[in-house]
């Protein structure tokens, strides 16, 4: 367990939701809902997952911290913004699930192993170092990222589609080598760091 | 040419339901001129379609028929019905008033013997049904319809039916060539009573009401219950005539949702609760009662109506709003989606017959009122200073129930009554 993770225990103790509306992006919104469950029965892939975002609003407001933190619900959404279309009181459910998430991984206590943390984590890199998504070293990374021979099983199978995106110019075979960078790497890394130094701040502040 | 006598001590009330009619006999009542224009041809408003009320369970015919005694006996009071105000000028103690009266193309010495009616054929749905069932295009809008007086559909005049309903009439009561009427009223102060119409279902597209015959809304339920109504009183789906015995009512269809009507409508719990009753009492112990709800707002002296419905009815009480309906093609069924608060359970339930309780929603848009008013942000009307001597009165205001209504409406007529006064007082 982290050592951010233990702070924020000590800090806020039982107040669980209160540490949620402060370090959780759109986290204030928690305590709108109504527990109407219009959002989870909405949500397309809710019926595989532990906790739909409902069940998670209501375990927040209960103070089960680390049920929620661990969980791999938040995880799993794909941001399809059904919920957010749905809610009646206007919650932006999508956002506070990936919200949730972030903390959750800044703490240390996301699941490991859980596909889309990983994905999230090759897209993030993989962004951060160009200011872009190079497409074919996502695309790469991602078939391998359950290994090797899976990775060449998925290729396989998503070959026509990669071929296509490279008929129409939409994806360049050159990008595996360097790939082009935004404008002003420069600049852009250094918006990167000012955000992260902003962010850390805030967290560290709210940490005690 | 309609008579009005009308000065700036007189009140004028828009609006003839139980909230407008309340108010304008309580202000004739104490000696003042009043004036009552009702846009539909008939007064009474909504509770005219109403099968019994809650929490009494008794039938709102018998209030309406003793306000209509009321307002037969009292020579102060003039009821002016297809009017509608056109413009408001003035101020406090003394507007000047447009009004526009729809041509009804029935005389005064009608007397009701329905002759006319059969005698044309063509048909239209019937409003006072939702639209339900047919009627003719000559037509008494309903059986208690005050006045008791025919109508015929504008939509007919021109055709060969309108001829044969003026042939059909023996007392020359029909006249073919009414154009209607504009008319300016001189009057201190104004009530307004416009009340409310339900919100559009159509419009809560996961429920299917557009798509799913047997999804109805409340307002549609309590015609099917009344033995007067479409189907004779009879709970039957509309998409085969089959008995509804398993019948699942949906809450805050259309109320508090930052997509629809921001507010709760407040009495569509209790009309729910009220309207399980009419499947206990049609069914016995066949019936099979579900509601789905946010939470079951039944305010101070109404819990004990709750308790008494949760046992008599055996209603079950699932706490969910619904995500979305389907409906099975094999028989009809509508099937409901969602998650169970209680357990966060997934469901996929089949009912019978759907019932929406659907929100009320003011029956003027915020854009239409013929006059400025300090409206709040659902539209209904607030009590401003700045409103000067026009006073909401019933739902207009709020969504209220009758009891509540008829209360507001009462002081409204008060706060007009000292407006007037307040001129009298001056011009002595
Ligand atoms: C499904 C359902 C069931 C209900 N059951 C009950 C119950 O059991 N018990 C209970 O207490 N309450 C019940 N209610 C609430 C009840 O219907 C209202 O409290 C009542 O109708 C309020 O009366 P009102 O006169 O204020 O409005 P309305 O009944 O809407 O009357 C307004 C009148 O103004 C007229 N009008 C509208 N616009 C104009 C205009 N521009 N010019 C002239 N006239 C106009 C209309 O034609 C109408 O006649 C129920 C409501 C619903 C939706
Ligand atoms: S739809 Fe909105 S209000 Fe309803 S349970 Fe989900 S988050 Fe809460
Ligand atoms: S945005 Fe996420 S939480 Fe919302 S409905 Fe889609 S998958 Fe479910
Ligand atoms: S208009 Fe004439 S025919 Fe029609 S109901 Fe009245 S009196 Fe009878
Ligand atoms: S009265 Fe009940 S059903 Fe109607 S909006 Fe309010 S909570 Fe919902």
């Amino acid at each position: 367990m982290s050592e951010l993770n233990q702070q924020m225990i000590e800090q806020y103790r039982t107040r669980f939701l209160q540490e949620v509306e402060a370090n959780v992006e759109e986290g204030e919104w928690v305590k709108m809902c109504m527990q109407c469950g219009v959002c989870s029965g909405s949500c397309p892939l809710g019926k595989h997952w532990a906790h739909p975002p409902q069940e998670i609003f209501m375990m927040i407001r209960a103070g089960k911290r680390e049920e929620v933190l661990t969980s791999d619900s938040m995880w799993m959404c794909t941001s399809c913004y059904n919920c957010i279309v749905r809610c009646p009181r206007g919650l932006p459910i999508t956002h506070i699930m990936h919200g949730l998430a972030t903390y959750a991984k800044r703490l240390g206590l996301a699941p490991k192993n859980q596909p889309t943390a990983k994905f999230a984590q090759l897209f993030w890199d993989n962004l951060v170092k160009k200011g872009r998504v190079n497409e074919l070293k996502l695309g790469l990374s991602l078939y391998f990222m359950n290994g090797f021979g899976e990775g060449i099983k998925v290729a396989m199978k998503q070959q026509a589609i990669g071929l296509g995106m490279l008929r129409t110019k939409r994806m360049n075979p050159m990008e595996v080598v360097g790939g082009h960078a935004v404008k002003d790497l420069d600049g852009f890394h250094k918006m990167i760091r000012k955000a992260q130094e902003l962010e850390d701040a805030r967290i560290k502040q709210n940490a005690g | 040419m309609t008579e009005v006598i009308a000065t700036n001590e007189t009140i004028l009330v828009v609006g003839g339901g139980i909230s407008g009619m309340t108010a304008a006999l309580e202000a004739a009542e104490t000696g003042k001129q009043v004036v009552l224009l009702e846009k539909r041809p008939y007064l009474g408003g909504r509770v005219s379609q109403l099968y019994k009320y809650f929490p009494k369970l008794c039938f709102p015919t018998c209030g309406l028929e003793i306000n209509q005694r009321r307002a037969k006996m009292n020579p102060a009071l003039r009821i002016l019905t297809l009017a509608e105000v056109t413009s408001v000028e003035g101020e406090p103690g003394n507007y000047r008033v447009g009004v526009h009266i729809s041509p009804r193309y029935v005389k005064e010495n009608c007397t009701a013997c329905g002759d006319c009616e059969r005698a044309v054929s063509s048909e239209f749905d019937d409003e006072f049904n939702y639209g339900l069932s047919k009627r003719k295009g000559a037509y008494l809008p309903h059986r208690m319809a005050h006045p008791l007086r025919y109508v015929l559909d504008p939509r007919i005049i021109g055709s060969e039916d309108a001829e044969k309903a003026k042939a059909a009439c023996k007392y020359d009561a029909i006249d073919l060539d009414d154009s209607g009427e504009d008319l300016t009223l001189n009057v201190g102060a104004v009530i307004w009573a416009t009340g409310w119409q339900p919100y559009d279902a159509n419009r809560i597209q996961p429920y299917g009401y557009d798509r799913i015959a047997n999804v109805i809304t409340s307002v549609e339920f309590e015609r099917m219950a009344d033995p007067s109504g479409p189907t004779g009183g009879r709970l039957i789906r509309p998409s085969d005539g089959k008995e509804a015995r398993n019948v699942a009512f949906i809450q805050c269809a259309g109320s508090r949702d930052h997509n629809h009507l921001l507010h709760c409508s407040r009495i569509c719990c209790m009309a729910t609760l009220k309207q399980t009753t009419y499947v206990a009492d049609a069914w016995g112990d066949d019936a099979d009662i579900s509601v789905y709800y946010i939470d079951i707002r039944a305010i101070d002296r109404f819990e004990d109506f709750y308790a008494k419905v949760r046992e008599t009815t055996r209603a079950r009480f699932i706490k969910s709003k619904v995500a979305k309906i389907e409906e099975n093609k094999a028989n009809g069924n509508p099937v409901l989606h969602g998650v169970d608060t209680e357990g966060y359970h997934r469901y996929a339930n089949e009912h019978d017959l759907v019932v929406l309780a659907i929100g009320m929603q003011p029956s003027v848009p915020s854009d239409q009122f013929p006059v400025k008013l300090a409206l709040n942000e659902e539209g209904f009307i607030e009590p401003a200073p700045e409103n000067g001597a026009i006073f909401a009165a019933g739902v207009a205001s709020d969504a209220l129930d009758v009891n509540r209504a008829v209360q507001h409406a009462t002081g409204a007529a008060l706060k007009a009554v000292q407006v007037v006064n307040r001129v009298a007082g001056q011009e002595a």
